[in-house]
């Protein structure tokens, strides 16, 4: 990778001196980015195209909850000139990486200014089960949510991405800032982040258009790990999961008995596995309840190249389109 | 309320009754291994091989992703390695066994780190190890329970001469053939349990339900004989309550049950009759009066 990028960079340096000499060589090199994962990162790279050389930290299938960053990690913020975090205390060890590795480059927290959900500690079936009135749970939601949920998970829900709209917002913090590090390739930037914008706004249409056709009572969605409560806020599904919001957290017999009861009540015809996280609780749910196996679902990380959901917006529609087919049935 | 708190858990959910089996299961084959590991002095031995057979599973879970058989057989090879290789260092160099095998445990370990890292961050690796007891499945109950079969057959066969290496091992070596083979099937059926256990429970934990009883039942019972069946009930019983404690109370199961058990120990290093503290203090009173 690096060999690689140092062969890259002296190619090019070595090009645009034959070209345009020197000056200008340093105006076309691509700016070290570092994103913190793979979401982030396919972002950085349809924005800042051939301009930005990006090295993302926890890469496809990778968990970012529980990541351990290694030297060549360290070595590559502290290169970067630009790093791309997701922010809402989603990369927990980010700050001790950039402390070790002397990093003097701009920050950038990608989801600021998106409107956060609040950390629900995915009880609300827990909720429900126990005939809780709804309107007092919500107030409980907002007002609460400080002192109640205020531990190392943070108080809001960081996996953001998995909305759309938010994206937009991840899209223009990301578009912004590599326009300030780099001005004269912001015009360049911003062209990129029009079309990237106009792509993302027309797959919302079109998962919406697709989660429309459900029926109003099919739309409860049973995943691993509680990561896809921004893409349920969007389009109007719930979401549920016997992990909470972090992979790192066990699952206690009560919320497995609590999602079977949920399944059985509701009748629930599908449950999903996802990328990053352990599928058996998952399959033995399934086996229990005599849900299908609706498909695999990618939340924290993108796939692998060969995969469905290799780039965000590849993602994004896999992630739909599986979720519509399974629970349409 | 007997209904609701115990029995209605197990009725309403088949991964309660799966997890109890399971449990069980382990409870049968692990824990008489935990006790000649205890009486044999041996007990942190448990804890290296737990952290020998890790790697190997390790390397099984990264050939073949997350299926029972590979994560198996590299967990036995492992920790059949290590023990095998400790043993032999032990019977023909001067250095301990204890040694011998922490040197062994420590290398297998690094080296399972070393393939992990290689391979990159992938879904969490310690999350694959410290299997969940809420999930097993058809095939993985099967596997548990034959472990435990296996492991109480060929302890029933090797009853005698494990007791003997217990009492004096330098006896069984001098009138016997049969103390190499002995020692080599006792780290086997550490082994055997340990891989079994780690599908339900993980590696770690699954040392708890192998020692904690054991150390648990040296407080009430005197014979050898019935320490294990004391320690099988108390480790039976912790299964039960720590999966009800993780139903009513929404806790993890694998810790909640090995917490029971650490709670029983307590209780038992307290009030136990055998060698207690309370019992010893009265016994004290009693020779000063």
């Amino acid at each position: 990778m690096t060999n690689r990028r140092i062969f890259l960079k002296s190619a090019i340096t070595l090009l645009t001196m034959i070209a345009s000499g020197p000056i200008a060589a340093q105006a076309t090199k691509p700016t070290p980015v570092v994103a913190t994962f793979s979401v982030v990162g396919d972002m950085v790279k349809r924005i800042g195209g051939d301009h930005v050389a990006v090295t993302t930290l926890v890469g496809p299938d990778g968990d970012a909850h529980v990541y351990q960053p290694t030297p060549a990690d360290a070595r590559a913020v502290s290169e970067a000139q630009v790093l791309i975090e997701n922010g809402l205390e989603f990369e927990g060890w980010l700050d001790r990486l950039i402390k070790a590795s002397n990093f003097e480059g701009m920050r950038v927290v990608a989801t600021n200014g998106i409107k956060p959900l609040p950390f629900e500690e995915s009880e609300e079936h827990h909720d429900d089960e126990e005939h809780h009135d709804d309107e007092e749970h919500h107030d409980d939601e907002e007002h609460h949510d400080d002192e109640e949920h205020g531990h190392n998970h943070g108080t809001f829900d960081p996996h953001a991405w998995q909305s759309l709209r938010a994206a937009v917002i991840y899209v223009n913090n990301i578009t912004s800032s590599l326009a300030q590090n780099d001005p004269a390739n912001a015009s360049a930037f911003y062209l990129n982040r029009a079309a990237y914008v106009s792509e993302i706004k027309a797959l919302d249409k079109e998962i919406q258009k697709m989660v429309d056709t459900l029926p109003s009572d099919h739309r409860i969605v049973i995943t691993s790990h509680d990561a896809l409560q921004y893409f349920g806020d969007a389009y109007g599904l719930s979401f549920m999961a016997p992990q909470g919001l972090s992979t790192e957290s066990e699952a206690s017999a009560k919320e497995v008995a609590g999602l079977i009861k949920q399944i059985r009540e509701k009748d629930i015809k599908a449950v999903f596995v996802e990328n990053i996280a352990d599928s058996r609780l998952i399959e033995q749910i399934a086996n229990e309840t005599g849900a299908k196996i609706g498909g695999k679902l990618y939340s924290d990380a993108l796939s692998g190249p060969d995969d469905p959901a290799s780039t965000y917006l590849k993602m994004i529609r896999h992630n739909g389109t599986t979720i519509v087919e399974a629970l349409g049935n | 309320m007997i209904w609701d708190t115990i029995l209605q858990p197990f009725a309403e959910y088949g991964f309660m009754r799966r997890a109890l089996l399971g449990c069980i299961a382990i409870s049968l084959g692990a824990t008489p291994v935990g006790t000649f590991l205890i009486l044999r002095r041996m007990s942190l031995t448990g804890d290296a091989m737990a952290h020998a057979i890790l790697p190997g599973a390790a390397i099984g879970f990264l050939i073949s992703g997350l299926s029972l058989i590979p994560m198996t057989l590299g967990g036995l090879v492992a920790g059949l390695l290590v023990a095998l290789l400790s043993g032999f260092v032990t019977r023909m160099t001067s250095l301990r066994e204890d040694a011998s095998l922490a040197a062994f445990y420590l290398i297998s370990l690094a080296i399972g780190v070393l393939i992990v890292s290689m391979r990159g961050s992938n879904v969490d690796l310690m999350h694959v190890l410290f299997g969940t007891v809420l999930a097993l499945d058809d095939a993985t109950l099967i596997l548990l329970c034959s472990i435990s079969s296996l492991s109480l057959v060929i302890l029933a066969l090797f009853f005698r001469p494990l007791v003997l290496e217990c009492a004096d091992p330098q006896f069984l070596r001098s009138v016997s053939g049969l103390s190499a083979i002995t020692h080599f099937t006792f780290l086997l059926l550490v082994v055997l349990n340990l891989v079994g256990g780690f599908h339900a429970i993980g590696t770690l934990m699954a040392v708890g339900v192998m020692i904690l009883p054991a150390t648990a039942a040296r407080f009430w019972a005197t014979s050898i004989g019935g320490m294990i069946v004391t320690a099988v009930a108390i480790a039976m019983i912790s299964s039960l309550i720590g999966l009800l404690l993780s139903f009513h109370f929404s806790l993890p199961s694998g810790p909640a049950i090995i917490l029971v058990n650490g709670l029983i120990y307590g209780m038992s290093l307290s009030f136990g009759p055998v060698g207690g503290l309370v019992a010893q203090t009265t016994a004290k009173q009693h020779i000063q009066i």
